[in-house]
Formats: C-alpha cells, structure tokens, sequence
C-alpha cells in the first residue's frame, strides 16, 4: 500500500489482460476505437461507484444505497440540466452529497449499523426519485451542453482530421484514441488519481485504513475514527451522485428505476481489487483494475451474446451477473480466511 | 480430572494440570489470568477438546463433544455474562430448548410457567416469571441462569466469576444460592477473584498457574496471604531486592505533581480509587485480576467515561471526554491487549509508528513523507527496534519489538505521562529488560509513568511509589524504600493478620 495506492493484485491485471486479448481473437471489433470507448464510457459509472464504495469498505462498513442514489442523482440532475451544464452537474452531485451525509449521520452519529442504514437509505433515495420523476424518465436539456457530460470525448476538439485520414498509421490510431477518450472516463480517472493521492499521501487516508483495520487501537491513539468513517460515507454519496449526473447525460435521462445491483457490483470490483470486506485493507487501483475487468466480462457476455452461440434475454443476463458476482465475493473471502490463517 | 494438558498453536494452556470436586461439595478455582483457568473449565464443559488426559464425572470415564452435550450429562455453566435472551419471560428462558409441549407441538404454558415458579421459590426467588428477565436486576439473572441449570438435573454447576456484575447485596443472595445448590447435592466449581466470597462458601481450593494445579487444599488450611503467593509464585519470606528486572538507577529526578486522580468510580468494577503521578517518577499500580486496574487507567485516560470523581493533570482539573482530548493535554496510553488493541496489524512499522502524529507531519495537505521517515528512523534506532526496516508490516514483529513501536507512537508526541498498562507481557525476557531499562531511562528525562503490572518484581523493583488496588479501591500506598513484594500481597490479598496488627499499633501509639 505504498506508492500511490495502486498495487493491484497481480492476478487481477493478468486476468484483465487474458480476457481482453480472448476478447480480441474471439469478436470482430472487440478492440476498435468505438467499442473500447463505449465500454469506458459506460463502465466510468460503475467505476465512479465502486471507487465510493472502497472508501467505506476500507473503513470496514458497506454502503447498500449507491444504486438507487445515483437514479436519484440522475433525477436531479436531469431537472437542473436546463439551467445549464454546471447547474446539472453540481445539482447531481450535490444531491449524491447530501445522500452520503445522511448515510454518514445516521452511521456515526446514530451508531446504526451501515447495513441497515444504508439499506433505509437507499429505499428512501428510490422513492424520492420516482416522486421528483413523478414516475418516468425525466428528459435532459439537449441545449445546454449537458449531455456533454456523458456523450462527449472531452479532448475531441484537438483531433486534428490526418488522424481519421487513411495515412493515419499507428501514432495516428494512438492519438486519435487518446483524443477521443469519453469524457466520463475522463472524469472516473481523475477522481480515481484524486482518491489514490488522498488514500496514499493523506493522513486522512491513512486514518481511513487505520480506522477499519483497528477500530478500537485508533480510539485509543486518538485519531478522529468518526470523523474518518463520516467523510467516506459522504464520498460514497458524492461519486454515486456524479454516476447520476453521467447517466443522465449519456442517456439522455434521469432515471429514476436504474441502479438496481449496481451496490453489488461495486462491492464485487473492491473486493475483486483486493480491499478485505473487513476493513483496514485495501487498494485504489486495484478497485480501478476489478471495476474494468468486471466492465470487460459483462461486455464478452454481450457478444458472446451477439453471436448467437448462446442467446439469453436480458433476464437470464441478470442472473448470470448476480451468480457471477456471488462467485466472486465467496472466493475473495475464502482466499482472505486462508491469508489470515 | 487427571494431567490434562492443551496447547493452542504450539503454546501450551495447560500442561498436566489436575481438578478434582467431591459430590456436594464447593471447589474454589484460582488464578492469575493465563494461569489456565478457562481453559480447564471450557474442556471440562466441552467447550474445548483436551489434547491429553483423563476425566471422569460421576463414576465413569467422560468426554464432552459439546457444551449442550455436558448440560444433558448434568455439568452445567454459568457465565459472568448472562446467556439468556433478555426480552423473553423468565419461565421461557428457564425452558429454552427443552420446552414442555401438549399435544400438536403446541407450548403448555401452565406448566412452562407454573414449574419455572416453583423451581426459582426453592432459591427463595419469588418473581413474576412472565416478565421479560430484562426488568430484573443482574442477580435475578443470574438466579434464573442458576435456576435453568439446575434443572437440567445437573449434578456440577461452574461458575465463572459470577459476581463480577454484582453489588454487596446480590452477592449474599447468589452465596445462599450457592450453599443451598450444595445441601441439595449438587457440586460447585466456583471462579471468582474475591476471596471474601470464596472463604464465605467453598470448601477447597484449587489453586493454577501457568497452565499447572499447584495447590489443593482446604479453604480453612490456607491463609489470603498464602493464597496469593501460590497464585502470583512467590515466596512468603520477605524477598529481598534481587535486582532481577532491568530498572536501573533510581528516583533522583521527581519533580512536582502530574497526575491526581481522587475518587474515581466506574460502575461495579471501580468504586474509590485514588492515585497521583508526579513528573519523572513511575508509580507502580497493583492488584489482583479484577481489582479494576485496567478501569482505572482508562477512565484517566478518557477510553471509559467514569462515573464519579476528580481528575487533575499537569495543574488544571479536566474531564476530558475523548482520548483524543487526553492525548493533546499530553496523556499516553498503552494497552494490555496489544493485539486488538495496540497495533493495526496489517500497516507497517512506520503507519503504526506515526499515525497519530500524522497531522503534524503533513504540509499542504500531503504528508511528508521525508520527515515522516525520519521521525521513523530516529526512533528505530533510539529504541533499537529490530525491524527488517520501515515498511515491514508490524505483524511480522516479535511481542517486544511490537510494544517498543507502540511506545515509539507515543514519544514521538512528546508526552508527559505513558500509561503503560502490563508492558512486559508476553515479552521476552531479553526484550523485557530494553523495555524496563527505557521505562527508566524516561522517567528520568522528565516523563511521568503510570504501570500497571500482574508482576510483582517489576513493580516493586521498578516503581518510585506503588499503589494497591482491591475490589475497586486504593486500598494502599507503598514508597520505593525497604518495599517488599510480601507487602503488596498483603495489601492485595487484605490479609486480616496485617488488618489486626495494624489496629493494635493503631492502639497502642494512641
């Protein structure tokens, strides 16, 4: 955990590397520009919310609401959009912060357990939503850049046109990739580069880890555990809250009835990047790394799909997700009992 | 039960340890903690599974596969902690698991009711008992547990510290309890660490340590003062100074007063306890297990918010209501229980080190991470940390280098009193006398030292001053000068021939 809190496991990248290059000899287009961008694009959400999610799995809690503050952010957001793209994003925003502070309130203050509380939450985030959406998707303002936000390519401004030309050549596809990166993922990358900063440089993201990985120990030395465990659950809620204000951009919507699973999705990429579920333990990018890597499975799913060898509805789809991510989480926690055995 | 011996991990419990309880009869069991007490109860209820050994209950050889397994045999538990469900009916409780039925599975609740009635009035314990057990006190509880356990027919009752939770009163009730169990024909196994209670009901004693019985004896053979000395190991002839610890050179630098506590209650556990500290001095604090040493320690510290008394500290009363607030006044504190309590296992020797002098260390929001090694590197080497080097993680530690990285977490904030609560345990001996040797050599910079130690060499060889905890209260204050440890046995075991001497020299210089 030195460096700048990116030590994935090893095996987690060398998977990511297998699956994609499988990826790439199996299906016709699995590497080209659109595709790799669209799964970025898409997957930045996902990303932005297990990142949240690691901050309060290290403090050995767990935070149920993510989904269904993000549907309710997108909500927000998506009423705000005509009022221009900052007033979108910061009301998006500000809303997944005010949801992580009641988290956070109800968790430390109240000293229920994250479990419940967050699952209280997040029942009280849907509900909310659909009453602000009066029970639909809440179209976004197309006039105000807004959308921006989420079908952008923030450096497209820059692509020079040889890059698209026929002569383009290597350096020319890197580049054309490099400017065309969605601005979602940009954002993703940049709290991702934030949060390893914070939880590798700061004494607040050293006492984030302290706190979870030796509750009482921290007390004793001083450290201001309630005060670590407060700012995770209201960073939870602030990158739930920016996942709304990407969906609302990139579909065109607030939505209100999305989010469902996506908690469990989040916690699959932590623990899948090596964060114990107990706390105490846990890495930056190797949440980056189980994010991605959960990205590209589900996307080999979906073209194993496309080829018609199998055929499931979007139904099955979900359960082959829910057991997969089970698998997951089972042998994350049997591979800790035997490290700590 | 004959030579039982169990290790776990490769670090024996018990090693040939022997009990033996006659029918009828009440077997007191003592012992320091780690003595092996616990363990021999939890494979004698089946808890634990023995690595070597015999046991025989009731005429023929027995092993327990588990505690419900014991209660049918009839060897039932009673914990310190009450294990029954609160928010159920005294008459439920007593009936868990075994609950008299009518026909089609449905509860007769006549009987549940009318049995569990009579069988708490043979204790004299005449309640509602289709109240929830949470309306009454502790000792009802712990009748109704006693109540459950007989009627499982049980032919011994353990009980662990039964009265740790109970106030003068209640205790009285649970002994007539106790003796009525034994007219009854039943056997009690009874721990506790107040030996008032254990002369007042039991009939022998067993006495452990170190995972071995040494002594059985008749309760009426055995003075307090002898008892403690089999427990702790000691000598009963004064011994003198042996020079065995490694506190070196003496109370040259005491300056004013640092610490006073006065007063200090907490619940059953402390009731009056008074101690002062002053600037480059260690004061050594004694007592048995359960004397509320720990407790006391704490409430100074603000980790357990006391009831009732005064705290004053470098020259101004506090009520500090955090550790966090005892810490910026300038407090330390080292727990007993290193493991959970002292280190985050899975950090490094330089997070652990520095934690909580992160604040400090940070500049624009980023920690420093030059001077953060620094500070690291100056004290691995001052206190001679034997480390592979910064960032191993502190797990990977022995017992000593672990304790020297959490005193290190304290210097490096500059304090003026470490509240070292048993900081050679577990410790090697070579790593033991660094550690005394640096507790001295602190002191004498100036530090005050509050140590609390079940040793009684470390405290009489290493303490300025010494006070004796009993049952909650100081109960004695002993200087450095021809101090023996006889004395602090004395004061901790309230010997009554000390009490009488005292009172006729009391007389006769009046």
């Amino acid at each position: 955990m030195r460096g700048w809190g990116i030590s994935p496991s090893m095996a987690v990248v060398a998977v990511l590397i297998v699956l994609t290059l499988l990826g790439a000899w199996r299906y016709d287009g699995f590497l080209s520009e659109y595709n790799v961008q669209s799964v970025l694009r898409y997957n930045s959400m996902f990303a932005l919310v297990a990142l949240g999610m690691c901050f309060v799995i290290m403090t050995g809690g767990i935070d149920l609401s993510v989904g269904s503050v993000a549907a309710f952010s997108s909500v927000v957001a998506a009423h705000l959009s005509g009022y221009g793209l900052l007033a979108g994003l910061l009301g998006g925003l500000g809303a997944g912060l005010l949801a992580g502070t009641l988290n956070a309130v109800i968790v430390t203050r109240l000293k229920i357990l994250p479990f419940i509380a967050t699952l209280a939450t997040m029942l009280a985030a849907s509900g909310t939503a659909l009453l602000l959406a009066n029970n639909q998707s809440v179209s976004v303002s197309y006039e105000t850049g807004f959308v921006d936000l989420g079908q952008g390519d923030l450096l497209s401004f820059m692509r020079p046109e040889w890059v698209d030309g026929d002569n383009a050549g290597v350096l020319g596809g890197i580049l054309g990739f490099i400017l065309s990166f969605p601005t979602p993922a940009f954002i993703a990358l940049a709290a991702y580069i934030v949060a390893g900063i914070v939880i590798g440089h700061t004494a607040f993201g050293r006492h984030i880890l302290a706190s979870g990985g030796g509750t009482e120990a921290s007390r004793l030395m001083g450290l201001p555990v309630d005060r670590a465990i407060f700012f995770a659950y209201v960073i939870s809620g602030g990158t739930a809250g920016m996942a709304g204000v990407i969906l609302a951009a990139q579909f065109g919507a607030g939505q209100p009835i999305e989010g469902i699973g996506w908690e469990l999705f989040a916690i699959a990429s932590v623990v899948v990047g090596g964060t114990l579920l107990t706390g105490g333990k846990g890495s930056i990018g190797g949440t980056l790394a189980g994010a991605l890597l959960l990205g590209i499975i589900f996307t080999i799913l979906n073209f194993e799909n496309g080829m018609g060898w199998i055929s499931l509805s979007a139904y099955w789809q979900s359960v082959v997700r829910g057991a997969f991510l089970f698998v997951v989480v089972v042998l994350q926690a049997k591979l800790s009992l035997r490290q700590e055995a | 039960m004959q030579a039982i011996s169990k290790s776990f991990g490769g670090i024996p419990a018990l090693s040939e340890a022997s009990l033996e309880v006659m029918p009828a009869e009440i077997m007191a069991l003592v012992g320091q903690n780690g003595a092996g007490k616990s363990t021999m109860i939890k494979i004698l209820n089946g808890a634990y599974v023995r690595d070597s050994g015999t046991i025989e209950f009731d005429g023929g050889p027995w092993t327990a596969g588990s505690p419900q397994q014991a209660q049918r045999a009839g060897i039932s538990t009673i914990f310190q902690e009450i294990n029954l469900i609160g928010y159920r009916s005294v008459a439920e409780n007593i009936f868990l698991g075994r609950e008299p039925r009518r026909a089609f599975g449905l509860l007769d609740w006549k009987k549940i009711n009318d049995e569990a009635a009579a069988l708490l009035a043979r204790f004299d314990v005449r309640v509602d008992v289709r109240a929830p057990l949470e309306h009454f006190s502790t000792a009802i509880q712990q009748m109704v547990a006693i109540a459950r356990a007989v009627s499982f027919a049980a032919k011994l009752v353990i009980m662990d510290e039964p009265t740790s939770s109970l106030d003068e009163a209640e205790v009285d009730v649970l002994l007539r309890t106790v003796r009525q169990l034994k007219a009854e024909g039943v056997s009690v196994l009874f721990v506790s660490h107040k030996f008032d209670e254990l002369y007042a009901v039991c009939d022998r004693v067993t006495i452990m340590r170190d995972g071995k019985t040494v002594a059985v004896t008749p309760m009426s053979d055995i003075s307090k003062l002898q008892l403690v000395a089999s427990m702790l190991g000691r000598e009963l002839d004064e011994v003198a100074k042996k020079g065995a610890t490694a506190f070196k050179g003496g109370t040259g630098n005491v300056g004013g007063e640092l610490l006073a506590a006065k007063g200090i209650a907490i619940g059953h556990l402390v009731r009056d306890a008074n101690l002062d500290v002053r600037r480059g001095e260690i004061v050594g604090l004694a007592g048995l297990l359960g004397s509320g040493r720990t407790e006391t320690a704490r409430a100074i510290f603000a980790a357990d918010q006391r009831a009732a008394g005064d705290v004053t500290f470098d020259g101004a009363a506090t009520r500090f209501k955090t550790p966090a607030e005892a810490i910026a006044a300038g407090m330390g504190y080292c727990s007993e229980d290193r493991k959970s309590q002292g280190i985050i296992p899975g950090m490094s020797v330089a997070e652990n080190l520095t934690l909580a002098l992160m604040p400090a260390l940070t500049r624009s929001g980023l920690l420093d991470e030059a001077k953060q090694r620094e500070v690291v590197e100056r004290f691995i080497k001052e206190i001679g940390i034997k480390c592979a080097g910064p960032n191993q993680k502190i797990r990977e530690l022995s017992g000593g280098n672990q304790q020297k990285v959490l005193l290190a977490r304290w210097l490096c904030m500059n304090p003026k009193l470490l509240i070292l609560d048993e900081p050679t345990r577990g410790i090697d001996v070579g790593a033991k006398a660094e550690i005394q040797s640096l507790i001295r050599r602190l002191a004498s910079d100036g530090l005050g030292v509050l140590m609390i130690s079940s040793e009684l060499e470390e405290i009489v060889e290493g303490a300025d001053r010494v006070f004796v905890l009993r049952e909650g209260r100081t109960v004695a204050e002993f200087d450095h000068e021809n101090l023996t440890e006889g004395d602090i046995m004395r004061a901790m075991a309230h010997d009554d021939a000390e009490d009488r001497r005292q009172a006729e020299g009391a007389s006769t210089s009046a």
